[in-house]
């Protein structure tokens, strides 16, 4: 004969579990109602402060595989460094746009840029920009020509361009233009003319 | 004393002197050496060390490569190299070099008996770049220090031939101490700045031979050739080439192909586009040519880049950059030699070879003209590439700097450049000529152009196509042919003794 209190116990357990299923199931069905958040794939920066600049964008067109300046309105802060970064931001969001000339890989972004005397300015990108680079001798000059020219004919006084990785130095880009160099500007300008 | 007791302590007097003998010879410390390779000489020195550290003398070091004179000055000691002066002080860290403070690694020291001044042998790369003003590598441990362009390379491959035998070609003579012993035929290269191929352990297709592998210890390099049977090593080709052949008893039977194997992983487990040209007789590893390893002077290098690991651009599902230009670059080399020029292709199978590796090689073979080929998807028709030379660059004496080697050949470069994109244009085969920041290029001693071929008619599939490979190398070769005598006289031109700072950076 089973005791009646160990029955009545049962009873509740029981009881207790088909509840809890029940409110799992319910639960369930509301997370797969709600909508899983798109990631935005652009890097988030911190808005600019200064005034509006009219400045020269050179940017990539990989069908002719040419270089062409464009006008652009940007708001510039006034520090040089703050200037040269937003310059290169204003560039790579070109390039990261839907109907892009040049498409660059998802999250590429300038990390920092830093200009040491004398002349030179150190481009830090990050990791994706190099990992999600089309490889290629041509479209990867592009990238390269396109940054430094419009970094150099922007900023007075850049004449040496140092290109990094996620703060590294590394070999190539995609595997074709040498990133372990010191780029010359006066050199890259008469290469970005035959680009045009 | 019972006889017993006499036997018991005897046995354990000779125990006790076996085991004293056995500590005492595996004790013998290693005297540590140091060796220098250099353009001017190749030497060996001893190792000191003190306060727990590794320690040379820097007098030693430089007397071999030029005029020193060093003295003594309380607890300064002055070194004059040449025209540069150099300042160290007993106990510190801090030194004056040409004017420039230098940091060592470990404290300096005045060995009191003699004067010598001891640097610690980190400190040699950066010193010894700053007293000599050429590039330095040096593998620390194994003790070896490159100055310059100095480093002998090795390719290895065996014949199927019966017997089989290994031939190992090097690019400079090289007289190794050679040691057999069951199993193993070792060679110890202490006077040759001889360097490994892309790995240090090879393996060959073969029973008789099946491995060979590379090691560097105490200032010398070392090759160990495995086999079942005895080997025994000939020399020829003035000391260039090492032959090495199995005791005859123990020969294995002959294999089917003629084909000599080439090293594991290389140019057998290439993936040969599908249409390409039939690889060349000699399938082997880095470099090869079809004529004779007598010689020395090429006048071409043809470069495949990418390979092995580095696959390059992934032109398509299929399609590595990689393969598109080994095919490209074998049907160059059958059309260049077909009108005589001699011809040196670097990567004939699927082999990983770093940029350095291809500049080193390719200054070695003091070639008239360096062609290096890359594919690509985008555009179409082919772009020609000269270098983009970096900043910065100074060459010293005859040492040309490593990142602008280059400059010296620019127009050499670009005459060839012009050459050849009007063969290109005379076959209706869109051209491009521009700068680019495309290394090996701008470390090449010699012409230097890119090839970047993109699909004729937009069609990745072009590529793969031998007409399409054939019309490439008909009209890079007619260009070339174009400017052969002023390539010829531009080699003519190249200063003499110049060496290029073969050393990765």
């Amino acid at each position: 004969m089973i005791p009646r209190h160990l029955i009545i116990g049962v009873t509740v357990m029981l009881a207790v579990a088909l509840g809890m299923s029940g409110y799992v199931w319910r639960m369930r069905g509301r997370v797969q109602q709600t909508e899983t958040p798109v990631l935005y794939p652009h890097p988030v920066a911190a808005p600019v402060q200064g005034p509006t600049e009219q400045v020269t964008l050179y940017v990539a067109y990989d069908d002719p595989g040419s270089l062409r300046p464009q006008a652009a309105s940007i708001p510039l802060p006034a520090g040089r460094q703050e200037r040269a970064q937003e310059l290169l931001r204003a560039l790579l969001g070109l390039y990261m746009e839907k109907s892009s000339s040049h498409p660059l890989g998802s999250g590429a972004d300038v990390r920092d840029v830093y200009l040491v005397d004398p002349g030179l300015a150190v481009i830090d990108v990050n990791d994706a920009f190099a990992d999600g680079h089309r490889s290629g001798v041509l479209v990867e000059e592009l990238t390269l020509a396109s940054m430094v020219q419009t970094l150099a004919s922007n900023i007075p006084g850049i004449n040496r361009v140092k290109i990094l990785v996620g703060g590294k130095e590394r070999e190539t880009l995609a595997g074709h233009a040498d990133l372990s160099c010191i780029y010359d500007v006066s050199a890259v300008v008469q290469m970005v003319a035959g680009l045009q | 004393m019972q006889p017993s007791n006499h036997r018991a302590l005897r046995f354990c007097l000779l125990a006790a002197l076996t085991l004293a003998g056995a500590v005492v010879l595996s004790g013998a410390p290693e005297t540590k050496r140091l060796s220098v390779y250099s353009p001017t000489a190749n030497y060996s020195l001893p190792v000191i060390e003190r306060n727990g550290g590794d320690y040379v003398g820097l007098f030693e070091i430089l007397e071999p490569l030029g005029e020193v004179a060093a003295r003594v000055d309380g607890r300064q000691w002055r070194v004059r190299y040449n025209d540069l002066d150099g300042e160290f002080t007993d106990g510190k860290t801090r030194a004056r070099v040409q004017g420039q403070n230098f940091d060592l690694p470990g404290s300096f020291l005045l060995n009191g008996d003699n004067g010598r001044g001891l640097v610690p042998l980190g400190s040699l790369p950066n010193l010894m770049q700053l007293f000599l003003g050429a590039p330095v590598s040096f593998h620390e441990t194994s003790r070896r220090l490159f100055i310059g362009n100095v480093a002998v390379h090795f390719t290895a491959q065996v014949n199927r031939t019966a017997p089989p035998t290994l031939v190992m070609n090097f690019s400079s003579p090289v007289n190794p101490m050679i040691a057999t012993e069951p199993g193993k035929l070792r060679m110890v290269f202490t006077h040759e700045p001889l360097v490994p191929p892309g790995s240090q352990n090879l393996t060959f297709d073969s029973t008789a031979i099946p491995s060979a592998t590379f090691q560097e210890n105490n200032g010398a390099a070392e090759i160990v050739v495995a086999g079942p049977a005895p080997l025994f090593a000939s020399f020829s080709n003035d000391g260039r080439t090492i032959t090495i052949t199995p005791a005859p008893q123990a020969v294995a039977r002959p294999a089917q192909s003629p084909v000599p194997a080439p090293l594991a992983g290389s140019a057998n487990s290439a993936p040969q586009p599908g249409t390409g040209p039939p690889a060349a007789a000699n399938n082997s590893t880095t470099p090869s040519s079809s004529t004779p390893a007598s010689s020395s002077q090429y006048f071409a290098v043809v470069d495949a880049s990418h390979g092995g690991e580095e696959r390059g651009a992934a032109l398509s599902d299929q399609l590595a950059e990689k393969d598109v230009t080994l095919a490209f670059a074998r049907r160059l080399r059958q059309e260049l030699q077909a009108r005589g020029f001699t011809t040196l292709l670097l990567r004939d199978g699927d082999l990983t070879l770093s940029l350095d590796q291809r500049a080193n090689l390719t200054n070695e073979a003091h070639p008239a003209i360096y062609i290096c080929l890359h594919a690509g998807s985008q555009g179409s028709g082919v772009r020609l590439y000269t270098a983009l030379l970096p900043a910065g660059g100074e060459s010293r004496g005859r040492f040309l700097d490593w990142d602008t080697a280059q400059s010296g050949f620019r127009v050499m470069s670009e005459s060839a450049e012009s050459s050849l994109s009007t063969e290109f244009g005379k076959r209706r085969v869109l051209v491009r000529s521009l700068a680019a920041p495309l290394r090996p290029l701008n470390n090449v001693a010699a012409a230097a152009v890119a090839i970047e071929i993109a699909p004729i008619m937009g069609r990745i599939s072009d590529l793969d196509s031998p007409a399409y490979q054939q019309l490439v190398a008909e009209s890079v070769t007619a260009g070339i042919e174009a400017v052969r005598d002023k390539l010829v006289a531009g080699t003519r031109g190249t200063p003499p003794g110049a060496i290029t700072s073969g050393v990765p950076r």
